[in-house]
């Protein structure tokens, strides 16, 4: 019923009342908590919004060229991921902002809700993880990064500690081609069946896959990667795979992942779907 | 989308334009207020407990920790309810469960509360003692199990025989189809606001497809005369027949009754896909035989609907499901056997297209089968067999009125073929998931063809009513129909425009103050409401034109000279008229018999782009040619014909309650999908106007066609891009690899 809302106007204030009110909730754009609200499933006594934090919103580069990270906060929208800057810095986070939801739900759900969440359908993750991010959470004494891999602990679990906060996402700047994939029944606005996140580094030599919906967690394919690593032909701006290693990634990406049957799909379907977009990914990203 | 029509009339407004909705600027901005926003002083909320189990003995029911909760105001259980027996066409459903639950979702309690959130902690508070049974979940079960309801599991075993029950054609072709269940799917969730009256009697305001069918019901229950049970249309947010029963009706006026205020209840959207019926689940067997030349021969056919724990409108879709089960087509020898049934699923009934999609899915996919195996271009044998007027139906009935199914066939054929896909992801299949590159996508075109009757059937007596009131030149148009949508107000607006030569017509409220409408169902509201309008403004028009030749001061003959306003001003005119259609007749022990009103056909040609590999379509491209008998309003038939296709598109491809035991494994939006923005087609149509007799300006009913033949088009596409048999909709993923 009544449901009194903290404002907080900086990470500080956001954690010292989480200190406060070590039962309380934290709202940033509310389409996964205020879905739960109106469900009866969660009844929050006390709300910290963290959504107005100018720290938690926006996007900054640091570093450059190699090296360059791209830190997100964790209030950002999928609105400002979908356009703009990260459309050039990591471009398979802008494809799969843009999968997420409406407009009128991208205007409002955050990177930082998608993190706490931790479903594994959430669109963000695969990204994420084939571009080893790592995420910035801080408690009422320190900040401490956990990288992506380690963030997921099981379905909609994290290793998110009471009392801490999402702030940022560390996002390497990769040099070479992205990109999303997401099957669903419909064409937009529809949770993942399944999804594949493909991320190529030029420089470092390296793929990156994430999968999503195909398991309890965001999962990789590290396997996979690695073998293609060696596989592929490099070239400074591309890279060249023949067909049977292509179609060897794919069967090694559809054998990482762990799909079960439920009302959305069947395992059978998912796994296919996986190795379906594996092979469709890589396609887009070589020669 | 594009339409040709010919002209209508020249009255701004009138019959013919394209005349705007009196409500749609108001919808478009938010600013309309639907049943969910009524609001009264003093109000409490109402809430339903339902059972969670699809079949259970209920042993007791502890209502007490619920009472002991600060704010609630009265906790009603089945032995509350005076008559505790309801239902749309046979009283088989309690109110309240009884001893027995039925379905998963069935309402066993309900609380008024003076908030909701303690009207939800008080019905979680209620203790209901369940012994829980084995559910009977299999229709084909259904049919010789124990009766678990006192009047049996078989709601109707329909058979239909014509001509020579021998009789066969050296080709033929077989299969076996099922649909999944579909629901209305409306935007607006059920919701009502009772208020109890002096003398013990309630008004009801809420979303309806039929306010004298409700307050008939309800007073039953009530126990109370009818004249004391007002009902008032709130602002109905879709219907699509999910409305045409009594859902929260009963418990709300119940509530009011008995706490002596008023109480608003509105459904959440999982308790609107429990609450309300849905569109049959069906498994349907058909076999064709024909000569080498594609003239059907003969038509076999077993229909099994399942009709869900209560009987609803079961009676009455079986019967349209057989009478229509071979499509617009010449069938010399026919029989059908059709069969509804009671399970432990949720409860079925109306929903656009009532009985004809499922069969339409059916008897389309096998016209394909037939004209491949006789060689034909499938447009080709659905022309050699079109139905024509003076044809007879599988009842025997002959048609009389307009049917122009060869028409259809034709001008849909003819509309031109959308360009060849474009170079853009998110107009491949899957979207915006980026899935498919070009290489991955096969294009597919299907064609089918259906028809339905317009109006209620089998002898039922059918009648609307409507009053025109002039008063100092103000017209003033009174009837209950329920507008859901649909764009009936609009309608009213013309046609009196039209007949009274005004400017301004006034839409009254619709309540049962007035005679009996009739349902907002059956493509029936604008030949029987809008021929009670038609009526009622020509009564008018002729007294005011009799008064102008009795005062040559306010027109004399010249009706363009008619002064209106003088010649009501003192002395209003006040008529009210009834419109009847013809009388049809039940269907005999073979299923013969003159039992349907008129009939309307569409063709529909759909065109899919398809990514095998993923079981992934999109729906490109929709050509239809639709018998409407006179165009209305082409602004609101294109909105039919678009939101029916839509419909279509749902069913084809993505749309089905997912029912596992007994349970919903899907009621909600998360994952009942319907068709988005991006999943809508291109829709092209052409109109065929061929004026029916006795309906008011030619007009038929459009709402269903759309829906009927739109699905079986898709389906046709999807096989012919990829060679998978389809014989279920909605067609998933995995059944395409
Ligand atoms: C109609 C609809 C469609 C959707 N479609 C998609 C989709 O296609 N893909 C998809 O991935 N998701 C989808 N979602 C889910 C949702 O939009 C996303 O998960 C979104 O990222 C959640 O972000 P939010 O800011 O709204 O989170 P909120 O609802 O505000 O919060 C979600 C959870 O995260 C916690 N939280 C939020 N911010 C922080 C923080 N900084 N630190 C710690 N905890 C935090 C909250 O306490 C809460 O438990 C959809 C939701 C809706 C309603």
């Amino acid at each position: 019923m009544a449901m009194p809302v903290i404002v907080a106007d900086s990470v500080e204030h956001a954690l010292s009342a989480l200190a406060d009110h070590p039962d309380a909730t934290v709202l940033a754009g509310g389409t996964d908590l205020m879905v739960e609200v109106n469900d009866g499933r969660r009844t929050p006594t006390q709300v910290i919004a963290v959504g107005r934090v100018a720290e938690l919103t926006g996007i900054r580069v640091d570093g450059h060229a190699e090296g360059a990270t791209i830190v997100i906060g964790a209030a950002t929208t999928f609105a400002r991921l979908e356009r703009g800057p990260i459309t050039e810095l990591a471009p398979a986070l802008a494809y799969a902002a843009r999968t997420v939801g409406s407009p009128q739900i991208r205007n409002a759900a955050t990177i930082g809700g998608n993190l706490a969440t931790a479903s594994p359908a959430g669109d963000s993750l695969p990204v994420l993880v084939a571009l080893g991010a790592t995420i910035e959470v801080a408690g009422a004494n320190d900040r401490r990064q956990i990288p992506i891999v380690e963030f997921f602990t099981g379905p909609k679990r994290s290793a998110l500690a009471p009392g801490e906060l999402v702030v940022a996402v560390h996002v390497p700047v990769r040099r070479g081609p992205q990109d999303y994939l997401k099957v669903g029944v419909r064409n937009a606005m529809v949770i993942a069946v399944a999804s594949l996140a493909i991320a190529v580094d030029l420089d470092a030599r390296t793929v990156g896959v994430g999968l999503g919906s195909v398991g309890p967690t965001p999962l990789g394919a590290p396997d996979a990667c690695a073998r293609i690593a060696e596989q592929a032909r490099w070239d400074t701006d591309h890279l060249t795979v023949d067909p049977a290693a292509a179609a060897d990634f794919a069967d090694q990406v559809a054998a990482a992942a762990r799909p079960i049957d439920d009302h959305r799909g069947t395992a059978e379907y998912r796994r296919n779907a996986v190795r379906v977009m594996a092979a469709r990914a890589l396609r887009r990203c070589g020669r | 989308m594009t339409v040709d029509v010919r002209a209508g009339t020249s009255v701004a407004g009138g019959i013919g334009q394209r005349a705007i909705r009196p409500d749609g600027i108001a919808k478009v901005r938010g600013e309309y207020a639907f049943s969910g926003d009524l609001w009264a002083e003093d109000m409490l909320w109402g809430q339903a407990l339902r059972s969670p189990h699809p079949s259970a003995r209920i042993r007791a029911i502890d209502i007490s920790p619920a009472l002991a909760i600060n704010g609630v105001h009265a906790v009603l259980t089945g032995a509350d309810i005076p008559v505790n027996r309801y239902g749309l066409e046979h009283r088989d459903q309690p109110v309240l469960a009884d001893d027995i639950v039925r379905y998963t979702g069935e309402p066993v309690a309900v609380v008024a509360a003076d908030h909701p959130e303690t009207a939800r902690r008080a019905c979680a508070a209620i203790v209901v003692d369940y012994e829980i049974l084995v559910p009977l979940v299999d229709p084909e079960h259904a049919i010789d199990a124990p009766p678990m309801h006192p009047d049996g599991n078989v709601f109707r075993d329909l058979i239909i025989r014509r001509g020579d029950d021998d009789a066969r054609g050296p080709i033929a072709v077989e299969g076996t189809y099922e649909i999944g269940m579909q629901d209305q799917a409306f935007m607006g969730p059920e919701a009502g606001l009772a208020t109890p009256t002096s003398g013990g009697g309630v008004d009801l305001v809420v979303s309806t497809q039929w306010l004298h069918n409700d307050r008939d019901q309800i007073a039953e229950c009530l126990g109370l005369a009818p004249a004391l049970v007002q009902l008032s249309l709130g602002g109905v947010g879709g219907a699509f027949g999910a409305r045409e029963d009594v859902s929260l009706h009963v418990h709300a006026c119940l509530l009011a009754t008995r706490t002596g205020r008023p109480v608003k209840i509105v459904y959440s959207r999982a308790e609107s896909f429990l609450g309300h019926v849905h569109r049959h689940p069906a498994r349907i067997w058909m076999r064709h035989t024909a000569r080498p030349d594609g003239e059907i021969v003969s038509f076999e056919s077993r229909i099994l609907l399942d009709g869900g724990a209560y009987r609803s409108s079961s009676y009455h879709v079986t019967a349209n499901a057989a009478c229509f089960a071979a499509g617009p087509y010449r069938v010399p020898n026919a029989r059908v056997h059709a069969i509804a049934v009671r399970t432990n699923n949720p409860p079925c009934g109306a929903m656009r297209g009532f009985g004809v999609v499922q069969s339409c899915f059916a008897h389309e996919a096998q016209m394909d089968l037939l004209a491949a195996a006789c060689e034909i271009d499938p447009v080709e044998l659905r022309l050699r067999n079109a139905l024509a007027p003076g044809d007879e139906l599988l009842t025997g009935q002959r048609i009389e009125g307009t049917l122009p199914v060869a028409e259809v066939i034709r001008a849909c054929a003819a509309l031109p073929l959308p360009d060849p896909a474009v170079d853009d992801v998110l107009a491949r299949p899957g979207g915006a998931g980026r899935t498919a590159d070009a290489v991955d996508v096969r294009r597919g075109v299907g064609f089918a063809l259906g028809f339905k009757n317009l109006m209620y059937a089998e002898g039922y007596m059918d009648g609307s009513v409507a009053r025109c009131r002039i008063d100092a030149g103000v017209v003033t148009i009174t009837c209950a129909a329920a507008e859901v949508g649909q764009g009936f107000v609009t309608l009213v607006q013309q046609i009196a425009r039209t007949v009274l030569e005004v400017d301004d017509v006034i839409v009254a409220p619709a309540d049962t103050a007035i005679g009996s409408a009739g349902s907002t169902s059956a493509s029936r509201q604008t030949m029987m409401s809008g021929g009670a309008v038609e009526q009622a403004c020509r009564a008018a028009r002729a007294e005011l034109e009799t008064r102008a030749t009795s005062d040559p001061d306010a027109g004399g003959t010249n009706p363009g000279l008619i002064d209106i306003v003088a010649l009501t001003t003192d002395r209003p005119i006040d008529v009210t008229e009834e419109f009847n259609h013809r009388l049809t007749h039940p269907l005999d022990a073979d299923g013969q018999g003159d039992a349907h009103v008129s009939f309307a056909c569409a063709a529909h040609r759909a065109v899919v782009d398809v990514d095998p590999e993923l079981g992934l379509v999109r729906v490109v491209h929709l050509a239809t040619a639709q018998d409407v008998g006179r165009v209305l309003n082409p602004l609101q038939v294109t909105g039919q014909i678009e939101g029916g296709i839509a419909q279509g598109v749902g069913l084809a491809v993505m749309e089905e309650l997912i029912v596992q035991d007994g349970h919903v494994r899907n009621a909600s939006f998360t994952d009942y999908l319907i068709p988005t923005a991006l999943d809508a087609p291109t829709v092209e149509a052409t109109l065929i106007e061929e004026p029916e007799p006795g309906a008011p300006f030619g007009a038929k009913g459009v709402g269903e066609p759309p829906t009927i033949s739109s699905t079986p088009a898709i389906v046709a596409a999807i096989r012919a891009a990829t060679g998978a048999p389809c014989t279920r909709v909605p067609v998933r993923p995995r059944d395409l690899m």
